[in-house]
């Protein structure tokens, strides 16, 4: 039983793998739809064998694996493995990460039908799926760790996949650099670990952390913090460069540059979310610190509300839902801080299928548009793809929490739960996930009247040829308009009440804001009819409205708006600034320090005054010896006999000595 | 008796002289090769006095040895003079500077 399971965990991440290893490095002589068909395969065992996985152990109650594989260093006491832990969490996860690459892949075919690095691609996304497993299935920080970093490198490699594209190299620089800053947190994160815990093993980790709760380390000066509050904060930094949250967001709508399946699989669904993951994983760490968990419900809520602002502005369809993303991405956040992991993971889960499912419909749209991606030059687009239309409504509906629909389930557990929490930060918190909804249900549908109803603005050229996507496009739609529409339904209960999660998450009994919440759930039916009066609805109707009159009814409007409140709509286009602040504090910083560092360090003290000023000094030393080279043979003979009486005056002085 | 003491500083003088000459001289090398040649025979007078006080004859067949070379130098140098001459029409020392720096 136990060799059996090791031999199929270890298919699910290395059959994507070795699909990756033969697209990439035999992409030629296996062709284009080899290619395809081989990542294809693998990630299709991928999903199989993580269904599997999933009926185990979260539907039929299985045993918990946790177990070395492979031991592939010792250092000492350190023992450096790779190892699966497959819990309901992971299980979870495994078979959410696999099912959206799954679709992705199918999607790719199309969507990248012309492209010339078609191989490139799909080995690219195949490696993605495996790095993200092994991610997910890690049992210790090392192996985390490589796959934070893993997912890390296919993401720069994609965001620059159009590697003439000047944006797209910026764009992946960018990414790359801001997720250093992240995973600098997050390394020393995992050192504090290992300082203290002396392990890297989550179980052996997670048994001692209550041991340390009253232990204190020297940060700064004689200031004094909670050993776990700063392992915490450490890991939560790098949470927040991978999980793009504020300040170190700036990345991630800049990585809209890539093809848009990898916005839909990357930077909407699964990597993205490997901040949650593993700030849900590490809970028996974040349950310890108050202080750690008000920092993130802080953060999180900042970025929920904040982003979500931005979304309203922007024209670019991809950019909107990069702006929806980060500031679901918030709500996620929000959740853990308000210790309501299981509604984190939750909302992972169905935002994952709905946002990959925006992802895709705005790809289908942009595809039948020739690669255009300004909604100011589509419009109308209903009656040309009803498919597209009808899944990306469905997506819309979801997002923004419509009850019935996955998103509401996740997204109002997350509100409610922000409600019940009692930590400092909660109240602002609250504040902005509520404002969030309205926000959301706003930018959404700003972006749904746009594309599929009004005025058809684009040019007479694009209109006469457009047609639905191929079935290769719209079957990942329906595929994933499915769960996003029904999985909320069914995974509620047991999800957020119910024991889904089994120990894979701890909360402290004095934080269970669930269990809070628990004591009045009665069933999915009350607590869909209930959604329908409480805030949220009313205040995601109100933005469906807003943006129906404003981009229907009256569509002249927003201009007079932006115009009206143009420091605002100013501060929201540049993006409250953070680009600029960036370039030109820490990227004209650094510049700076490097121009600094290289006219006085380089320039000056090493160039100028070690390596040309020591030929310099023995030039000048040389020029005034020169002088004494009269070439007289008298001046040289008397030099001879000077040296020659000094010398016998030595031998004078000291030869009597010894 | 003599003693030795004044063998030596006639020696002694002898160099002196002849080193001044070495400085002293800036006109002729012909001066110089002379001063050379006293400067070896101031040498020569304190291996004899040595010698004679020392009742030790090796000091008188050096200088024999010493003769003989100063002579055979004093032949190569005045056939280098010659040559010198015949390049650069003068002996004057202050004209010889080619090693200047």
């Amino acid at each position: 039983m136990e060799q059996s399971n090791i031999a199929l965990y270890l298919w699910i991440v290395l059959a994507p793998l070795i699909g990756a290893v033969i697209a990439g490095l035999f992409g030629r002589q296996i062709g284009r739809a080899g290619a395809h068909w081989v990542t294809i395969i693998g990630v299709s065992v991928s999903t199989l064998l993580s269904a599997i996985v999933f009926k185990q152990i979260v539907m039929d109650g299985g045993p918990v694996f946790d177990g070395t594989v492979y031991t592939w260093g010792k250092v000492g006491e350190l023992e450096m493995v790779i190892g699966f832990l497959i819990d309901r969490l992971s299980a979870t996860m495994m078979l959410v990460v696999s099912f959206v690459s799954l679709m992705v892949h199918i999607y790719t075919i199309g969507y990248m039908h012309d492209d010339p690095g078609y191989q490139r691609f799909f080995s690219y996304i195949s490696l993605f799926t495996f790095s993200m497993l092994m991610l997910v299935m890690s049992n210790n920080f090392l192996q985390l760790f490589f796959g934070w970093e893993a997912v890390g490198v296919v993401s720069y490699l994609l965001i620059g996949f159009w590697y003439t594209r000047e944006s797209a190299i910026y764009a992946n620089l960018k990414a790359f650099l801001v997720n250093r800053v992240g995973d600098f947190g997050f390394l020393l994160g995992i050192a504090a670990v290992l300082l203290y815990f002396g392990t890297l093993d989550y179980s052996e980790v997670f048994g001692a952390a209550p041991m340390l709760t009253d232990q204190t380390m020297n940060v700064w000066f004689d200031a004094d913090w909670s050993v776990l509050t700063v392992i915490c904060i450490l890991l939560f930094v790098g949470a927040m460069g991978k999980s793009a949250q504020f300040p170190l967001h700036v990345w991630l709508p800049d990585s809209m540059e890539g093809p848009t399946p990898i916005s839909a699989l990357i930077h909407a669904a699964t990597m993205v979310t490997a901040g949650i993951f593993m700030v849900a994983r590490m809970s028996p760490l974040f349950e310890f610190s108050e202080t750690a968990r008000s920092v993130v419900l802080v953060i999180g809520a900042v970025t929920a509300f904040f982003m979500g602002l931005l979304g309203l502005v922007q024209n670019d369809i991809k950019r909107v839902v990069a702006y929806s993303t980060l500031s679901q991405l918030g709500y996620m956040t929000v959740a853990l801080g308000a210790s309501a992991y299981a509604a984190a993971i939750f909302h992972l889960g169905t935002h994952a299928f709905f946002k990959a499912l925006l992802f895709l419909a705005a790809g289908s749209v942009i595809i039948a548009l020739h690669h255009q991606q300004d909604m100011r030059k589509m419009g109308g687009l209903r009656k040309y793809m009803p498919i597209t239309w009808i899944t990306c409504l469905v997506g819309s509906i979801a997002l923004i929490g419509f009850p019935g629909f996955s998103g509401f389930y996740s997204k109002d557990a997350i509100i409610e739960a922000v409600h019940a929490s009692e930590i400092p930060g909660s109240g602002f918190a609250y504040v902005c996930v509520l404002s969030g909804v309205f926000v959301t249900a706003l930018y959404s549908f700003r972006l749904y009247f746009m594309v599929f109803h009004g005025k058809e603005r684009m040019d007479e050229e694009t209109r006469s040829h457009l047609h639905e996507t191929p079935a290769v496009v719209t079957v990942p739609l329906i595929l994933l308009a499915i769960p996003s529409v029904v999985i909320g339904w069914f995974y509620v209960g047991p999800m957020l009440f119910g024991d889904h999660f089994g120990d894979s998450i701890f909360v402290l009994p004095e934080n269970d804001v669930l269990g809070e919440l628990g004591k009045t759930y009665h069933g999915v039916i009350g607590f869909t009819a209930h959604g329908f009066m409480a805030w949220p609805f009313l205040l995601a109707m109100g933005g469906v409205i807003t943006a129906w009159f404003l981009y229907m009814a009256r569509p002249e409007l927003p201009a007079q708006i932006a115009k009206r409140f143009a420091l605002a709509y100013e501060i929201l286009m540049r993006k409250y600034g953070f680009d600029e602040f960036n370039d030109i504090f820490f990227a004209g910083g650094a510049r700076g320090i490097g121009g600094l560092l290289w006219r006085i360090g380089d320039a000056t003290l090493i160039d100028g005054i070690m390596v040309n000023g020591t030929a310099r000094l023995i030039g000048w030393c040389s020029s005034v010896i020169r002088h004494m080279q009269s070439g007289y043979l008298f001046h040289y003979a008397f030099a001879m006999i000077i040296g020659l009486l000094i010398l016998i005056g030595l031998f004078v002085t000291f030869a009597g000595l010894s | 008796m003599i003693p030795l003491s004044h063998f030596l500083i006639l020696g002694a003088l002898m160099f002196c002289i002849s080193m001044a000459g070495i400085f002293i001289n800036r006109k002729n090398v012909i001066i110089l090769l002379m001063a050379i040649e006293l400067m070896l025979l101031s040498v020569n007078l304190n291996f004899i006095a040595f010698s004679y006080y020392l009742g030790d004859l090796q000091g008188q067949v050096f200088v024999f040895f010493i003769l003989t070379v100063a002579a055979a130098e004093a032949a190569i140098g005045l056939a280098i003079l010659v040559v010198l001459f015949r390049n650069r029409q003068t002996i004057n020392v202050a004209d010889l500077d080619n090693l200047k720096g």
